[in-house]
């Protein structure tokens, strides 16, 4: 019964997306086509194709599919509702509905209403995931590779936010629906066994974003969410494994872009350097930050806890405040103070000027898409040291340094030596993100460098950002970084209110799901045991 | 027989209170010693004094004729390795993890070899995790090395506090009550678990309540009551001195257990 329930529901939501929603095409997307979806009826559809998926072949799902089916059957129902109530605020009643928008709306609640009705039939352990050949493997991590990026585009190219409001629910909960099935585990497992054949295909996936992309509008966007993933990745480290809570993380951000902004040869430098080689100011920039880690580290390690955290705080702040002051009347000239330094040049490798247009494979690469390409290689390169130093004898110490100092100490752990080494790589690799940074946005100015502000990075976004992924996972912080960026990018309209959403979406997250969007497995043990004692 | 380990005059104040007072100890190599003493005696301030956690106020800890600087690094690297009274995994890692993090200071791998990742880096990785799971299959956990240490049974996490100690290849092994919380059963089994690893040629001091397990494995017994160390012994002597008696019951009365 409530299966026939759950069934008739979904095939009412794979109908509706072919019919006209409004008869308007004032409303973004154009829903005023009948048998052609469009806009946010494709994400419709899409949720209603997983329930569907899920419901005719559950064993698709490992661990059961009724609890998938029902995340799926939420999926559905929160984008569908999100829009047709959007339809009708948006143009100002509900008589701007078409029938194919009542049709969606009433599928989906049926849809949402049978699946949680279904007896729940998960599975513990899992059923075992049969082992594909390698090829085959290969192709199933490609395959989900590309999907992930679709996604992502989709999420960053929504034209209104509208498009994006109906978007994020949806992507949540398929996310849910993923982990929830089982094959998220399952996938976990695949990619771990073929770790190089991972990292190539995310890397490939990501190269064919800006050939989807005709202007720069959307391709900068990417560019600030690879600056911000890469360096909510290096605290990571200092967050996520060494478990030392970071509040001023942002100034080496900023030491590194000031550093590149200073010898990049802007005439707005107060040094006569440069410009320098890219390869030696992001070189040079990675170490000024990481003597600036080391000597902010160095007295302030040996505390623990909220001591912590409170001078780290003080000293991005005093970052800020000392580069507002460096302008040759406060201080020494060194940083025009709040002017900042403007006007930084385009980065040029070997002749390749970053700021011209190229053409690769007979596509246009603009200014956007040409640091796209370099943020990529960054953001290999801090997931590449990350993944090598987490999982070594120095990456074991960190985690034994998080899980209990004291025992960790009398295993011959050096706490102040490994945490300082923790805390200078972090530095560093926040600064090479400065040093882009400062060349993307053609300048380094304090006010981009706060504890908190309405859009990231800031310390306080950065935290969040590793903390709503997962904390000491790779692409935990990817995660988080990409939403946090977009949420701010896309709801221009709410600032007003951003700040108290954003700590209000802490607080939720924070009460259902404090190991993060993507735990750490082990970690959510932790979390979810609490009655075992120790 | 050579003596591994000297105490001379080991004293640790806490303000007004002495927690250990001037107690000397030695503990021979192939040597079972054990420590024992009413709750608050002192034991495992004393510990913590041999393993650098604690700088003694006065006195100072010889390991194999050197100096122990007061460093808990240092005090492992020269070869002593201990477990906690309330177990201390790391709770959050992989059983075989919690061991491979004992081999820390047999090891040297640093930044860049795990970032380049060389013949030696492999070598040693290879080394620690056959270390580890030979270990595991030595304390009886050979079958969970990939389980998350929190997972393990109370006897199973005991044991794996032991294992990991031992990664560091000590040559004296300090125990602080490892058979506290056990069933008789599972009491019986660390008990052949420390001869087993005395055979190894690791030699142990050991804190523990239970007398039968004193009796059973320990070459020599002191007693340390409110700081200081009042007999010691062979264990038979020390169980029937009447001055042991009194400091656990308070007055002259019969059999302890
Ligand atoms: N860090 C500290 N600061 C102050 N007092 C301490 C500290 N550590 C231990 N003490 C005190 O020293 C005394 C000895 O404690 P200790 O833990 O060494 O006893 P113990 O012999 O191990 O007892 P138990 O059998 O209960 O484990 C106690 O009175 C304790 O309160
Ligand atoms: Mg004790």
């Amino acid at each position: 019964m409530n299966k026939h329930l759950t069934a008739a529901g979904a095939a009412l939501a794979l109908i509706s997306p072919f019919l006209a929603w409004t008869w308007t095409p004032l409303y973004p997307g154009d829903l005023t086509l009948y048998g052609y979806p469009g806009g946010s009826q494709l994400v419709t559809l899409v949720c209603a194709l997983t329930a569907t998926a899920l419901l005719a072949a559950p064993r698709l799902a490992p661990a059961g599919a009724v609890r998938a089916l029902r995340a799926a059957s939420l999926a559905a129902l929160t984008t569908t509702w999100v829009t047709v109530v959007a339809i009708a605020v948006d143009l100002g009643g509900v008589v701007n509905l078409e029938p194919g928008a009542w049709l969606a709306a009433g599928s989906t609640a049926l849809l949402a209403v049978g699946a949680h009705r279904l007896p729940d039939d998960t599975l513990d352990p899992p059923r075992p995931v049969p082992r594909l050949p390698r090829w085959a493997e290969v192709l199933v991590i490609t395959a989900v590779f590309v999907l992930a990026m679709y996604v992502l585009t989709y999420g960053i190219t929504t034209g209104s936010p509208e498009e994006f409001l109906a978007f994020l629910p949806a992507a949540l909960f398929l996310g849910r629906a993923l982990t929830v099935s089982g094959l998220g585990a399952a996938l976990g497992a695949l990619t771990a066994r073929n770790r190089t054949a991972t990292a190539v295909a995310a890397l490939a996936a990501a190269l064919v974003f800006p050939f989807t992309q005709s202007d720069g509008q959307y391709t900068a966007i990417a560019d600030n969410i690879l600056i911000f993933a890469a360096v909510a990745l290096g605290l990571n480290i200092v967050v996520g494994l060494v478990g030392l809570l970071d509040l001023g993380y942002v100034a080496f951000l900023g030491t590194g872009a000031y550093t590149a902004a200073l010898v990049s040869g802007s005439s707005f430098s107060t040094l006569d350097i440069g410009p320098l080689p890219f390869w030696a100011t992001a070189l040079l920039g990675m170490a000024v930050s990481l003597v600036a880690g080391i000597v902010i580290g160095a007295p302030t390690l040996r505390l623990h806890g909220d001591y912590l955290a409170i001078v780290t705080l003080g000293f991005g702040e005093i970052f800020r405040i000392t580069v507002n002051n460096l302008d040759g009347s406060s201080g020494p000239s060194l940083t025009n103070g709040p002017n900042g330094i403007n006007s930084v040049p385009d980065i040029n490798v070997l002749g390749f000027d970053f700021g011209a247009e190229h053409h690769i494979l007979g596509v246009e690469f603009g200014r956007f898409a040409n640091y796209y390409l370099l943020l990529l290689a960054v953001i290999a390169l801090v997931v590449f040291l990350y993944s090598r130093v987490g999982d070594s004898r120095i990456g074991r110490a960190w985690i034994a340094l998080r899980e209990d100092e004291k025992a960790a100490t009398a295993m011959g752990i050096e706490g102040f030596r490994f945490k300082l080494l923790a805390f200078a790589m972090g530095a560093s690799l926040a600064g090479l993100a400065g040093t882009v940074m400062a060349h993307l946005q053609t300048n380094a100015v304090p006010d981009n460098y706060k504890f908190a502000d309405t859009a990231p990075p800031n310390s306080a976004f950065l935290l969040a950002a590793v903390v709503l992924g997962g904390m000491g996972t790779v692409s935990g912080p990817l995660v988080g970084a990409a939403l946090l960026y977009l949420i701010p990018a896309k709801f221009e309209f709410f600032s007003k209110y951003q700040m108290m959403l954003f700590g209000l979406a802490l607080v939720v997250m924070m009460i259902y799901r404090p190991e993060g969007l993507i735990p750490d497995r082990k970690r959510q043990l932790e979390f979810h045991e609490e009655a075992v004692t120790t | 027989m050579s003596t591994l380990l000297r105490a001379d005059g080991v004293t640790m104040r806490f303000g007004g209170l002495t927690a250990v007072d001037r107690v000397d100890l030695t503990v021979d190599s192939g040597e079972i010693v054990g420590l024992i003493g009413p709750n608050g005696a002192g034991k495992t301030t004393f510990f913590n004094c041999l393993t650098g956690l604690y700088v003694p106020t006065e006195g100072e800890v010889r390991f194999r004729g050197a100096l122990l600087p007061p460093r808990p690094a240092k005090v492992t690297r020269a070869g002593i390795a201990r477990t906690f009274q309330n177990i201390r995994l790391f709770a959050g890692m992989t059983v075989l993890e919690n061991v491979m993090v004992g081999r820390h200071t047999r090891t040297r791998e640093g930044l860049l070899s795990a970032i380049g990742r060389g013949p030696r880096y492999r070598r040693t990785e290879r080394e620690s995790r056959t270390v580890g799971r030979e270990l595991l299959e030595f304390v009886g956990l050979g079958g969970h090395a990939r389980e998350t240490a929190r997972n393990l049974s109370y006897g199973g996490q005991r044991r794996l506090e032991i294992a990991r100690a031992l990664a560091s290849d000590p040559g004296l092994l300090l125990l602080d009550e490892p058979t506290a919380g056990m069933n008789p059963q599972e009491t019986r089994e660390t008990e052949q678990l420390v001869c087993a690893i005395r055979d190894r040629g690791v030699a142990v001091l050991v804190i523990e309540h239970d007398m039968r397990f004193i009796m059973n494995l320990c070459d020599r017994v002191a007693v340390l009551v409110q700081g200081s160390k009042l007999v010691e012994g062979a264990p038979a002597d020390v169980q029937a001195d009447p001055r042991v008696v009194e400091a656990y019951l308070g007055a002259p009365q019969e059999e302890t257990a």
